[in-house]
């Protein structure tokens, strides 16, 4: 009797495993039509494709659902082959692209920037090199006073108060582009803290998700810290103006942040804009990423589901979609951009021919 | 097939599942913390380098086996005093009428905020008053977090010590009156006694709760990847470490988050254990 009833359990839980398993094989079979285009990753630019893919949807009828699992996850989502576009803040490195499973593409969608973000009694607007950098975020300026701030900045009133440091205690993009343009200005940052999407922080205190920091740099006087320009600038957070490689202190603003792309880039639009060298570029700005398998046809998807996948993603650096950037606080990709991204669709295929919008 | 039987059949069935999903996840994490333990060894457990930067990646588990303990323990001794009061309150003096039943509600309350509301009121409220007693710079840290978190379980410990203080037989206690105790007297030499291990079970249940946390905890304790020197220093906790990092880890990082997932899996389960043998002890 006691066997029988354990059997039977048993039969329940290897029916209801069963049952799972092929309802998933039934969605891809080969020449479906595409109901649903699925993408996961970033939580930088959510806001923005939020918008962009409602709108998308109503237009086209076709569902657009994004899940902002941050570009981690994206990228394990796209991975394992579960979506059918990955997006991420950071593009994927020499190392990680060959570990891929298959041939990858990264198109950018759009720029963002990191932004430095203080509370000091009197709101004075400051000014900061990339030696301030370096000398507030690794710990070695710790007063506010300091003449080396003071230099920087004069006729600004600096309080006698200790330098608290806020970084995001949550793996970020933000931190990436952040550690990023610090690994380039930085001997001593790039040997000693390095670059990531999380680190280990020389001094300062860890909150989480852009929220956690702007309210704790809110919350502290002669805090400083940084933020992700969507969030900053949607909440009209005060940000020091820095310093770029051609001399100049820029404010950060989706102008400035859109011309630090306007130097050369490699024809898989991976690269770096931190230290931009444009003249009225902001230094801490980034594109962020789509990523897509080069080779549609793979988990069964049908060629519609590529072609529509290929079709939005087409729409999404088109100026019809870049004109709401700015909506949503960001910056849109200036048009070399554009044309850089578009020569990236070109070269997606599905079972080997190129696809056909 | 009778109804009896289904009715069984059901029973064992749940039984069964209850039992697959618990060995699963187990299972899930000891396959997915495998790379780490190849990579690190037992060195994890006692190594305080937490270093995510890329080309240089370097974990360990110590700062956060210690955070977690450290604003657990913490929390449990703020909050023995208030729980054990309430208990005695609401098990003893006053059982029955409007104020311990309103009492009663409000403590139950407590269990239902969702701990971000927690977090918040942390945030906005004891961080600055943390501040302000000059405990520490900017009020986040271990301390503030074990307040928090002191204040989250007072509900686990005290309800179940109300309602075991409530099941001591009365004649023990009237014995105890007619042989000229005071009411204190009773309380140590009879209900204590009595009801130790029932209370005791509430702490039990409460450090779990706190070992478990996450949320309010991120919100107040620095998340500082470092060992904390002393109460009032910046510190992490490995739930709020894992909560903080899983979404943009991969790779090698991944499954040391995955791995001390496992070690707090392991430690809930010690102190459950361990709870267990007390009250064993303390009911023989």
């Amino acid at each position: 009797m006691k066997k029988f009833q354990l059997l039977f359990a048993a039969i329940i839980a290897l029916a209801l495993m069963a049952s799972c398993g092929n309802a998933g094989k039934d969605k891809a079979a080969n020449n479906k039509k595409a109901k649903t285009i699925t993408g996961a990753g970033a939580t930088f630019p959510y806001p923005f494709y939020n918008k962009i893919f409602k709108s998308y949807t109503k237009e086209q009828g076709i569902l657009v659902t994004y899940g902002a699992i941050g570009s981690g996850g994206g990228v394990r989502s796209i991975t394992d082959k579960i979506v059918d576009f990955g997006a991420s803040d950071a593009f994927l490195n020499d190392k990680k692209l060959a570990s891929m499973p298959a041939e990858v593409l990264h198109v950018p969608t759009c720029l963002g920037a990191v932004v430095a973000a203080y509370n000091l009694p009197g709101k004075p607007e400051l000014k900061f090199t990339p030696e301030l950098m370096e000398g507030v975020f690794m710990g070695k300026i710790t007063n506010w006073n300091d003449a080396k701030i003071a230099e920087v900045n004069p006729g600004v009133t600096l309080p006698d108060m200790e330098i608290t440091v806020v970084y995001r205690s949550d793996g970020s993009g933000t931190t990436f582009i952040f550690s990023d343009y610090m690994s380039k200005i930085s001997k001593e940052w790039e040997e000693k803290v390095g670059k990531g999407k999380a680190l280990k922080w020389p001094v300062g205190i860890g909150a989480k998700g852009n929220p956690g920091v702007a309210g704790t740099i809110s919350q502290t006087e002669g805090a400083i810290g940084y933020i992700g320009s969507e969030y900053a600038f949607s909440m009209g957070i005060q940000m020091a103006q820095i310093k770029n490689q051609a001399g100049n202190y820029i404010l950060p603003s989706t102008e400035s942040i859109s011309a630090a792309a306007k130097g050369e880039m490699p024809a898989d639009t991976r690269v770096s804009l931190t230290n931009t060298d444009a003249a009225d570029g902001y230094p801490l700005s980034s594109f962020t990423w789509l990523v897509i398998y080069k080779e549609q046809n793979y988990n069964d998807r049908s060629l519609d589901q590529a072609t529509q996948t290929i079709k939005l993603i087409d729409w999404v650096v088109s100026a019809d979609a870049q004109k709401e950037t700015t909506k949503v606080h960001y910056a849109p990709l200036p048009d070399a951009a554009v044309e850089k991204a578009k020569a990236v669709l070109g070269k997606v295929t599905y079972n080997g021919k190129a696809i056909k919008l | 097939m009778n109804s009896e039987k289904i009715f069984r059949y059901l029973l064992v069935g749940s039984g069964v599942l209850m039992v697959l999903i618990a060995v699963g996840i187990v299972a899930t994490l000891f396959v997915g913390s495998i790379p780490s333990f190849k990579e690190f060894g037992f060195g994890f457990l006692y190594s305080a380098d937490w270093d995510p930067s890329e080309g240089r990646e370097n974990y360990g588990a110590l700062p956060f086996i210690i955070g977690t303990l450290l604003t657990s323990i913490l929390a449990l001794i703020i909050t023995f005093p208030f729980a054990f009061s309430i208990s005695l309150f609401l098990g003893e003096y006053f059982k029955d009428g409007v104020l311990p039943s309103f009492l009663r509600s409000v403590v139950d309350l407590l269990a239902g905020i969702p701990s971000v509301v927690y977090g918040l009121w942390g945030f906005y409220t004891l961080k600055p008053l943390v501040a302000e007693l000059g405990l520490n710079a900017q009020g986040f840290g271990i301390f503030t977090s074990s307040v928090i978190l002191a204040i989250m379980i007072i509900p686990y410990a005290s309800s179940l010590g109300a309602e075991v203080i409530s099941m001591v037989p009365g004649s023990l206690k009237e014995a105890a009156y007619s042989l000229g105790a005071t009411r204190y007297e009773v309380v140590r030499n009879v209900i204590v006694p009595n009801a130790g291990s029932g209370i005791f079970a509430g702490y039990i249940l409460a450090l779990g709760r706190a070992i478990g946390e996450t949320m309010a905890v991120t919100m107040l304790i620095g998340n500082s990847n470092e060992i904390p020197t002393g109460i009032f220093d910046l510190g992490n906790t490995m739930a709020s470490l894992i909560a903080n990092q899983f979404g943009e880890a991969e790779g090698l990082k991944l499954t040391a988050l995955i791995e001390i997932g496992l070690i707090l899996f392991v430690i809930t389960g010690i102190v459950n254990y361990l709870g267990k043998l007390i009250m064993k002890k303390l009911s023989a």
